[in-house]
């Protein structure tokens, strides 16, 4: 075989060996951005960003950040199912605190708006600097404090 | 409501299970052609071998694939692909070694491993449907942990070979059990540190802006700590010991985020292997083959030189930035190039340019496993994907940087690549309770009942 060959091979084997990495950060790529399951068909193609059919009403929350606390920066993307918060080993976001009760908070939608419901804790819930007795609407940033978690929610 | 309803209904994370079944297809495609290059670079034909082997690779990580999706259906997409990939480019080396008739290359056993490694992925995936089943078991794991460190010591158990104690003789075959041994410390690590961590993370004084932890804290650094440096003196095995040690330091920042407990853990190993260097004649030569390889009489001496070394950098020399191509080195003139060295005689073969790509593969799973620590939802799993994360990168880090001479060579293998039985079953283990912990975590919250009343749903 001439020489021109085996380089012509060894240079598409590194060339495809690259390709084969940038396909794999494409994957996570969409995986990062194009996560809704609702478009499965724009996901496949990134570089178009026509993501306006998949996006439900403008203003509502898709995400419930952690902002402070051990957990930090955990990301639960918001579904149609309430999410709760608690040291219960069961429960969506486990906290490993002191000052959290197993069951200690509730978040859930209705009619396109979350609540935040305190689920009867020995230290309370706070949402910005007021405590939570009733089921309480929750806006878009503003912090919720469980023992020393803080989340929010956002866009 | 049909269950496919619903899933309908409810926007949630994508499996991405077709990208993760094309992927897997281009990494053994890939894998493939490497077989094919490694004949054509030899003598001119497509080796006879090269379908038995594809194959093999590829019906063994279909059947991964298809355990995976039946029983952590959502699970990262890349884990899988990423670690066929550099799987099959050791496999292909280790079998282009053997044509070059290296003595103890043999690619068939490998490929034997790689199917007893699929086999022990599959099993863990299948019986540990929970991997919080582990956080319950934390004392438990650092006995077991510390017990298969403990192991080669033991009298007519341990074997001895090429310089370390690190073996176990059971039956015909030899086993590392530190392998085993650093998996169940760092579910030990990470389990202890769930408990312990306020302590750890809050009490102590504010000394010229660092946060001094108390004295008595210092307690487990300290036990954690004279293990390595007993692994150091009494098996000589720098790699194990460094890993160890540093796993600990990175869950401990992990855990607490305090930087006091970084510079103290590295106080502490500097100041550990220094004295190891001053005082035990193995540490003290590898201290000097990284300092002086080039120097002759190192370079002559029989047992514990430089010649191995440098032998690996000629190779990457020769190499340069495309390599000479599949077959067309002579990577059999580095000694052990087939299990430590694995990564210079690919690095002759494939090039800077090969050699950056596989490192890219490398930090692809280590990302993947970062974010699983990420999204992970309840602490324990946070600690474990970051802890089991940080082990892979930084035995890549330790093998890596000790092959091109950035830190003193210890002999650690490249995980996935080297030959080794051991190092191939425990790094298989490791991937798949990462894929357990990246399918808990980015599996969507329990479906509860809408008017659920008095009803609790469990995720059991």
């Amino acid at each position: 075989m001439s020489e021109l060959t085996l380089l012509l091979i060894r240079l598409a084997f590194l060339a495809v060996l690259w390709f084969f990495v940038i396909a794999a950060v494409g994957v996570i790529r969409t995986d990062l951005f194009g996560s809704r399951a609702t478009a499965p068909a724009t996901v496949r193609k990134p570089q178009k960003p026509a993501r306006q059919p998949a996006k439900p009403k403008k203003g509502e929350p898709r995400q419930l950040v952690v902002t402070g606390g051990p957990l930090q920066g955990t990301i639960i993307n918001l579904t149609e199912t309430p999410i709760t918060i608690g040291r219960a080993n069961d429960a969506t976001l486990v906290l490993s605190d002191d000052y959290a009760s197993s069951r200690h908070a509730r978040l859930f939608p209705q009619d396109g708006q979350w609540f935040v419901e305190d689920l009867g804790s020995t230290n309370g819930t706070y949402l910005d600097r007021s405590k939570v007795t009733r089921p309480t609407p929750v806006h878009l940033g503003a912090p919720i404090r469980i023992g020393k978690t803080v989340i929010e929610l956002r866009k | 409501m049909t269950t496919a309803d619903v899933a309908e209904a409810v926007p949630m994370t994508a499996k991405r299970r077709g990208a993760q079944l094309a992927m897997l297809a281009f990494a053994v495609a890939i894998v493939m052609a490497a077989y094919a290059g490694v004949g054509l670079g030899i003598n001119d034909q497509v080796p006879a071998g090269m379908l038995g082997y594809g194959l093999g690779l590829g019906g063994l990580m279909l059947a991964a694939y298809l355990v995976l999706a039946r029983f952590a259906p959502w699970a990262d997409p890349l884990l899988l692909p990423l670690v066929t990939l550099v799987n099959g480019i050791g496999l292909v080396m280790i079998y282009r070694l053997e044509q070059a008739e290296m003595k103890g290359a043999s690619a068939s056993n490998q490929l034997f491993w790689t199917a007893v490694g699929v086999v022990v992925f599959s099993a863990t995936l299948i019986l540990l449907r929970d991997h919080r089943a582990l956080q319950r078991m934390t004392y438990t794991a650092g006995f077991v942990g510390l017990g298969l460190l403990i192991l080669p010591l033991v009298p007519f158990l341990g074997k001895e070979i090429n310089g370390a104690r690190i073996w176990v003789g059971v039956g015909g075959f030899s086993i590392q059990p530190g392998e085993f041994a650093k998996l169940a410390l760092v579910v030990f690590f990470a389990g202890y540190l769930v408990a312990k961590r306020d302590v750890l993370a809050l009490a102590g004084r504010r000394l010229l802006l660092i946060d001094l932890p108390r004295a008595r804290d210092l307690g487990p650094v300290l036990i954690t700590w004279a293990v390595s440096v007993g692994v150091l003196v009494l098996e000589k095995d720098l790699g194990t010991s460094l890993l160890l040690f540093g796993a600990f330091i990175a869950m401990i920042y992990i855990a607490t985020q305090r930087t006091s407990w970084v510079l103290i853990g590295i106080l502490l190993f500097v100041g550990g292997a220094f004295l190891a260097g001053q005082l035990f004649s193995h540490v003290e030569a590898r201290f000097d083959v990284w300092l002086h390889p080039e120097n002759n009489e190192l370079y002559n001496r029989t047992y514990g030189g430089s010649y191995q070394l440098l032998q690996g950098l000629f190779g990457m020399g020769s190499g340069g930035i495309l390599g000479t191509g599949l077959g067309q080195g002579h990577p059999d003139l580095i000694p052990l190039s087939f299990s430590d060295f694995i990564f210079a005689a690919t690095g002759e073969e494939l090039g800077l340019t090969g050699l950056m790509a596989l490192l890219m593969v490398y930090a692809l799973i280590v990302e993947r496993g970062l974010r699983t620590a990420v999204a992970a939802r309840d602490p324990f799993s946070k600690l474990l994907a970051g802890g089991l994360s940080f082990i892979l990168a930084w035995q890549v880090f330790i093998i890596v940087g000790g092959v091109t001479n950035l830190i003193p060579l210890t002999g650690l293998v490249t995980p996935f690549m080297s030959q080794g039985g051991s190092a191939l079953l425990s790094n298989w283990m490791l991937i798949a309770l990462l894929v357990r912990m990246s399918d808990a975590a980015r599996r969507p919250p329990p479906q509860a009942i809408q008017d659920e009343g008095l009803t609790q749903v469990f995720q059991r």
